[in-house]
Formats: structure tokens, C-alpha cells, sequence
């Protein structure tokens, strides 16, 4: 039996052989299957119905792996979950890859499956299969996890980052920046306290929600995460060849994000998000659509930010509160803080 | 050059022989040394520059700077005019709340 | 949140612009010295909606900028030996030297973190007995005080694990060296709110008299650059040269005394060479003697020979307001903001960087 009070993770929990055995059945499988009849297996075998299948993967090596408002192993379900919404499908399964750094204690590693369970049931989607390798102390830091995730289409309507069309507005499902800052704040180094919570949430409830209220009018989803706001628009003004413009007082930002934002002289706007959405839909239907946001809980601070338009293809721009304009770059990587 | 923020005082402690504040940004709470502003209070406005207090904030000063244009604005306003003498559109009134929070 | 929203207020700052419109008759050249406020200026439009008459030149107030390469190259130097942990404000990261940033440094394997005080520096001395903690001291004179009171309480703890890698810069003799230049085109000056917080501004009445030319003690909210611009268009409209403090709720006269005294105490003036400008007499700061044990430059017996830097930049004229980016012959070709040569394209908010992001735009618009 793992000692998940006071164990670490070895060098042998990756060799498949007898401690790797151990490892699965008494950790992986008993979360994960947790009473489903189908054995956690090296393939999962799955139905569906619809003839249209979204497929995504990504990888997270955040550090700290526990901050406020969740750890990797959420993030790690909610981000591929979330990637997957952004075709409007229903997420169906995921497979979940750990690579291990020797010495991780096993009880943050119960502790973060565990909260991957909870994530995947919240999003009514099933961890299928997995892998996990074990390296040196040093070679990795911690834990990482790559999660693949599966989603059928049950719609026809094209909803993809080309379709935006000028004069469709755009609307963000909730605050920004939450995520980005939580984890900065989380940091040595920075003397702030850490009060801001990550937003981690997977999102199916409000994307559908947002469809069966605006249908086909949602013509383009995207969840900000890496890059923020400002990255995640001017990929998407790009691939449809709008020009999208967004109005600084119209986007939400809570009080204290805003705060941590001013200290570190960041620009909220760069900042990851991992629980919210980007959602384009057409003009007429902008007010069902942003009602049907609201009402779920997690959209409740839903807001239209701006609006997609025909000149200036693939521009992104910002209307000051003064009513002065000015070009929104994609960033050049991550924030830093800075004193001037 | 030069990023300062003011934060509000809400604590002030000796750690390691420096005076030291926590200081409120509208729920952010950072820390920064007051070594250079030993006359600022609990409930102050603090700038601090990199994690040092610089300055603490003028109160009168700051509502001076607002309250000129919102006498002016008030004043030109009883006579249905902007402060530049032009009538009055009713589009809104100007800012005559900004510091009243 | 308080004193930052209400000096946002846009009403407000319609007024003001309204104000400058109807006080200027010509076309002014004002200079904000301070990166800060070239910040605040280019986040919130303000050069957009301001009457043309009024031309903002961008100074070179920005310690990001003007820190000289063999700074830079000194502190990968440092960072690179073995037993340094080598820790920098988050802005000096991502400056190049002559090989390489302090992030590249760190790719290929050296400690180097990120702080946001000198104080955690001393924290990280203390963790870490067996390193040796160099702390990157750059910045004006706002930021001078934070490096010299980490060099005290490291006298105060007996740190000798700890030293700094000291390359403060100081703003009046800049401002001296670029009116003092035959082709001056500044005609007013928005002082650094913050600088002046720290060293009040009596220093600027001598250079304002001096040059006759209006000075503002001016903040970094559209509200506070708005009334220092209308206060400097007044003077210069009047024929007159005067100090001015528009940011009074953050600045007195004397400045901070208790910083002053100790920057006094720590460091000592010296001739600083500036990227892109050059070498200015008295516009820099060093450690004093009594302090030359927590010296980086002595702990670890390095030289720092001025860099040449690159002959075709013209980031120094950009700087004083004498040519566009674009009159740059290696603009957008072999200097970009990955590979800068100069002072202008190494933060984001300089003038070349700002332009290449914009043409950069326009260009790729074309060729698609």
C-alpha cells in the first residue's frame, strides 16, 4: 500500500513493473473509474452518435502547482474542457499524461487527481486513459500533465475562429485576468498577499446555455488563457480578417485583480484567464446572447467589450475612456512586473 | 520611469528593524517599507515606489485638483453654461462626484 | 481605487483638453522626461486628442532604456559565475547586451529571479548563506532610496553574501545635456512626478532661469498630465519660465528629506555614460567607500568600459525629439524589438518600439 501521508514518488513509480502497478490501481483507477464499469486501460474504447468529433490537447507545468482558487490538476481538466467548448461540442473524454519529478510527495499527487475528478465530473466528462513517467529529481520540476480531451458535435452551425463577421459584437463570459494574477501574486518575490483566486472553471453550461439561446449567431468562441484578452483577439481578428475594436471601460475586471494589476505596472489585458470565454455573435441576437450568459453563475459578470468591424483586417484596437484609440498588439510573451 | 500606486495604510510593523506597512489596494494587500515616510498613518494614502513608501498623500491637495473643476463646473452650470461659456446640452452632468467616495 | 480613478475622470479630462485648447495659439514642443508618463500618455491616447499644436516628445526617462550595455553585460557576467543568485526588478530582464538578456542568461542556466524590492533580495541573502545575492540597483532617483537602504540594512545584518550591481541615473543633468544641445527643439519640460516626490524640485528653478524654459512637476494620471500640459502651454503662451507643481498631492517642495539623506549617505555622484546618449557629467551614482564591501563591481573585480554601441542607431536624436524612427536606416531591418540596437526599440514603450509594432502591422496587411 502508498503511504500517501508520508511518501514520495520514485524513481520506480514509472518503470512499469510493480510499483507502477501500484500506483494505478491504487491511485489513478480507484479515483478516476470510481465505479464505472469500464476499466481505466491503456486504450479507451468510446460511442458516439455524432458524426462530427473536436479533438484538443495541452500541457500545463504551472508553478505553484497549488495557488488560490485551484491546483494543476483542475486546471488541467478545465483548460482542455474549455478548449474543446470552443467548437460548441460536448466534451465526451480525456486522457490525462503525468510526468512525475522523483521525491513529489504523494500526498499533493492524491490531492490533485482527486481534484481532476471533481473537475471532470463538474464538466460531465470522463478521465478514459492515461500514462505516467517518473524522472529524475531536477529533470522536471514537480508535475506536469498533458490532457487530451475528445468532443462530439451535436450541432451543424460553422462556429470556428474564421467566421466573425464585422459588426458582430464581442463578449467576455466574466472578469478578466483573475487566473494570471492569482498565480503571480502566489510567487515569491512579490510582495503582495496572496487574496486573488484563479478563476479555473470549465465552461459547458454557459456555452450551452449561449446556444440555445443564439444558436448559429454565435459564429466564434475562444478561451483567453496564455497571452490574455489581447492575444486571444488578435488571433481571432487575424483568421476572420476583421478589424476588432474593444472599449476599455466596458471590460470587467475585479477590484483587487485590478489593484495587483496597477502595483506590478501589468496590463490586465495580457493576462491569462482560465475560466473564461470569448464569444462573438451577431448583432441582433447580442442581447439574448449576453442574458443567456448571465444567468448561469459562472457568466453572471458577462459583458459586450466590443465589436468586430471591416477595415482594418486583423487589427486589434482599444477606445480609451477618452475616446482616443490605439492598436492592442499581440503580446511578445509573458507579462513581467515592472518599476517604470 | 518611475511606477507608484497609492495604497491605503492599514498596518504598520517592525520586522528586522525597518518599519514596515501593509497597505490596501482595493482588496490587494502589498507590503511595502515606510522607512522613508515615518509620518504616515493608519487610513493614509501611501505612494509606494518597488516596494518602498515614498510619499503620502496630500488629502487637500487631491481634492483641490478635482475641486477647482467641479467649482468651476458648478458655478458655469447656474448660469447654464459649460465652463467655457457654451450652452449647456443636458447630455449628462459633468463630474461633479469624482471624489466624493 | 482612490486617487487613481478620480484622476481618470473623463469629463474631467475633456475639460482640461478643452482648456489647452483654448489657451495654446501655436505649436509647442514639450518634453515628458519620464517613461512613466510617455506610458500613461500612449496607454490612454492622450497625443491623439490633444490640439496639434502640441507635439510630445517622449524623453529618456526610462532606466530600461538609457541603463548602458556594459551594465548589462556586467550583470550577465555576474549572473553566469558559479555560487550567484542574481536578482532584478521584473523590467531589466528582457534588455539585451551586447550578447544576450538576462532571461537568455537564465535559459542557459544561471539564477536569476525576479523581484519587486531590494528587501527581498536581502531575504534571499538570508535563505542562502552558501550564494552570493547581487542585487541589480538601477533606476532614478525615485529608485535610488530602495537600493540604498538594502546596502544599510545589509551593513546593519552582516551580510556579506549580499552586494549590489549599482547603476542609478539622475534626471537634472540629463535634462541639462539635451537643452544644452545646439539642436534643442524642447521648449518645455513635464518634470517626473515621482522623481520630484523623492527630490523635490528647487534643483529645476536654476535650469528653468537658466534656459528660460517653463518645468512642471507633473503626475502620471490623463488628469495630472492634462493640467501639467496646460500649466507648461500657459508659461510658454506668457512668455514665462517657471517651476510649477501640478502634483501636489504627491510632491512637496523639498522633496523627501529622509531619502534624500540617506541616497547622500550610500551613493556618491559620478559621470555615467547613458545608452544612447552618451556619457553625462554628474548624472550618475555610485556606492561610497564605506560601502564598497557590498560593491558588485569590486566583489566580483569586473571593468565597465563603455560598449560601443551600434554606429548606424540614432536612437539619441529620436530621444531628443530630432528625427522620426522611420529616418533610421536600420529601422525595422536589423533592429527590431528582438534584436534592438538602441535605446529606442529595447522597451516597449520607446519610440522605435512603439512605431515597428504599428508599420509592422500595416506591412504584413499588405502583403497578404
Amino acid at each position: 500500500m502508498i503511504d500517501f501521508d508520508s511518501a514520495s514518488v520514485q524513481l520506480g513509480h514509472g518503470s512499469g513493473g510493480r510499483l507502477s502497478h501500484q500506483l494505478i490501481s491504487e491511485l489513478f483507477i480507484r479515483v478516476f473509474s470510481d465505479g464505472h464499469p469500464d476499466p481505466l486501460d491503456d486504450a479507451a474504447r468510446l460511442t458516439t452518435r455524432a458524426n462530427r468529433l473536436v479533438f484538443s490537447t495541452d500541457s500545463f507545468v504551472v508553478d505553484p502547482v497549488f495557488f488560490p482558487g485551484g491546483n494543476i490538476g483542475d486546471l488541467a481538466i478545465n483548460g482542455t474542457v474549455n478548449d474543446l467548448l470552443t467548437s460548441g461540442g460536448t466534451p465526451l473524454a480525456i486522457s490525462a499524461a503525468f510526468i512525475l519529478e522523483e521525491g513529489f510527495p504523494f500526498r499533493d499527487l492524491k490531492t490533485i487527481v482527486e481534484t481532476m475528478k471533481k473537475a471532470a465530473d463538474v464538466a460531465s466528462v470522463r478521465i478514459v486513459t492515461g500514462d505516467t513517467k517518473v524522472v529524475e529529481r531536477g529533470k522536471a520540476d514537480k508535475i506536469f500533465i498533458t490532457t487530451t480531451g475528445v468532443a462530439e458535435v451535436d450541432h451543424d452551425y460553422a462556429i470556428d475562429c474564421s467566421q466573425i463577421r464585422p459588426g458582430d459584437a464581442i463578449i467576455v463570459t466574466g472578469t478578466v485576468a483573475d487566473h494570471g494574477m492569482a498565480i503571480l501574486a502566489s510567487r515569491e518575490g512579490l510582495s503582495l498577499e496572496a487574496t486573488i483566486a484563479s478563476d479555473t472553471a470549465s465552461l459547458g453550461r454557459v456555452v450551452h446555455r449561449l446556444l440555445a439561446a443564439a444558436g448559429d449567431s454565435v459564429h466564434a468562441m475562444r478561451d483567453p488563457t496564455r497571452g490574455g484578452v489581447a492575444a486571444a483577439l488578435n488571433e481571432l481578428a487575424e483568421s476572420s480578417s476583421v478589424g476588432i475594436e474593444l472599449i476599455e471601460a466596458a471590460i470587467p475586471i475585479r477590484p483587487p485583480v485590478a489593484g495587483a494589476c496597477e502595483i506590478l505596472g501589468i496590463d490586465p489585458l495580457l493576462v491569462a484567464n482560465e475560466g473564461k470565454m470569448l464569444v462573438a455573435v451577431a448583432p441582433d441576437v447580442t442581447e439574448a446572447a449576453l442574458a443567456a450568459i448571465k444567468a448561469d453563475p459562472l457568466g453572471s459578470e458577462a459583458a459586450v467589450i466590443g465589436h468586430a468591424h471591416a477595415s482594418h483586417p486583423g487589427r486589434l484596437t482599444i477606445r480609451t475612456p477618452l475616446g482616443a484609440g490605439r492598436i492592442l498588439d499581440m503580446p511578445l510573451s509573458d507579462p513581467l512586473p515592472r518599476i517604470c | 520611469m518611475c511606477l507608484a500606486i497609492p495604497g491605503k495604510l492599514i498596518e504598520i510593523y517592525q520586522e528586522r528593524g525597518l518599519t514596515m506597512g501593509r497597505l490596501d489596494y482595493a482588496g490587494t494587500i502589498n507590503r511595502a517599507c515606510l522607512e522613508y515616510v515615518p509620518e504616515a498613518k493608519i487610513g493614509q494614502y501611501v505612494l509606494v515606489h518597488a516596494g518602498f513608501g515614498i510619499s503620502v498623500i496630500d488629502e487637500d491637495e487631491a481634492q483641490k485638483t478635482l475641486a477647482i473643476w467641479d467649482e468651476l463646473v458648478a458655478q458655469a452650470a447656474e448660469e447654464g453654461t459649460d465652463i467655457f461659456g457654451r450652452p449647456l446640452n443636458g447630455a449628462g452632468g459633468p463630474a461633479g462626484d469624482g471624489e466624493s467616495k | 481605487m482612490r486617487y487613481l480613478d478620480d484622476f481618470r475622470d473623463p469629463e474631467i479630462s475633456r475639460q482640461l483638453i478643452e482648456a489647452i485648447r483654448q489657451t495654446v495659439t501655436r505649436p509647442w514642443v514639450i518634453m515628458e522626461i519620464c517613461g512613466g508618463q510617455t506610458h500613461s500618455i500612449v496607454r490612454n491616447g492622450l497625443d491623439q486628442i490633444l490640439p496639434s499644436e502640441i507635439e510630445l516628445v517622449h524623453g529618456p526617462g526610462c532606466p530600461v532604456c538609457v541603463t548602458p550595455l556594459a551594465y548589462i553585460d556586467a550583470a550577465i557576467d555576474i549572473a553566469t559565475r558559479p555560487g550567484v543568485l542574481f536578482t532584478s526588478y521584473g523590467d531589466m530582464l528582457r534588455v539585451p547586451g551586447s550578447r544576450g538578456s538576462l532571461l537568455t542568461a537564465r535559459s542557459e542556466g544561471a539564477d536569476i529571479r525576479m523581484v519587486y524590492s531590494p528587501l527581498e533580495a536581502l531575504e534571499l541573502a538570508r535563505e542562502n548563506p552558501d550564494k552570493a545575492v547581487v542585487f541589480f540597483s538601477v533606476g532614478f532617483e525615485t529608485t535610488a532610496p530602495n537600493g540604498a537602504m538594502a546596502a544599510i540594512q545589509a551593513e546593519r545584518e552582516q551580510l556579506d553574501n549580499f552586494s549590489l550591481l549599482v547603476s542609478h541615473v539622475l534626471v537634472p543633468p540629463a535634462i541639462k545635456a539635451l537643452l544644452g544641445a545646439p539642436s534643442n527643439r524642447v521648449q518645455g519640460y513635464l518634470l517626473a512626478g515621482h522623481v520630484c516626490a523623492i527630490t523635490g524640485w528647487s534643483d529645476y528653478r536654476r535650469i528653468a532661469d537658466d534656459f528660460g524654459i517653463p518645468m512642471v512637476v507633473t503626475g502620471f494620471e490623463p488628469v495630472d498630465l492634462l493640467r501639467g500640459i496646460l500649466s507648461c502651454v500657459s508659461q510658454l503662451e506668457k512668455g514665462e519660465a517657471h517651476v510649477t507643481n501640478e502634483y501636489a498631492r504627491a510632491v512637496r517642495e523639498q522633496g523627501n528629506l529622509i531619502a534624500r539623506t540617506t541616497v547622500q549617505q550610500v551613493f556618491e555622484v559620478v559621470d555615467r555614460h547613458w545608452r544612447g546618449i552618451g556619457m553625462i557629467a554628474n548624472s550618475g551614482l555610485r556606492l561610497r567607500r564605506p560601502y564598497h564591501r557590498f560593491d558588485a563591481l569590486r566583489q566580483f573585480d569586473i571593468d565597465v568600459t563603455p560598449v560601443t554601441e551600434s554606429g548606424v542607431c540614432i536612437s539619441g536624436e529620436i530621444l531628443q525629439g530630432l528625427k522620426k524612427p522611420f529616418q533610421c536606416l536600420a529601422f525595422g531591418a536589423q533592429c527590431t524589438p528582438q534584436t534592438p540596437l538602441g535605446a529606442t526599440m529595447v522597451s516597449s514603450e520607446g519610440a522605435c518600439a512603439a512605431y515597428y509594432a504599428y508599420s509592422q502591422r500595416l506591412n504584413d496587411r499588405k502583403l497578404s
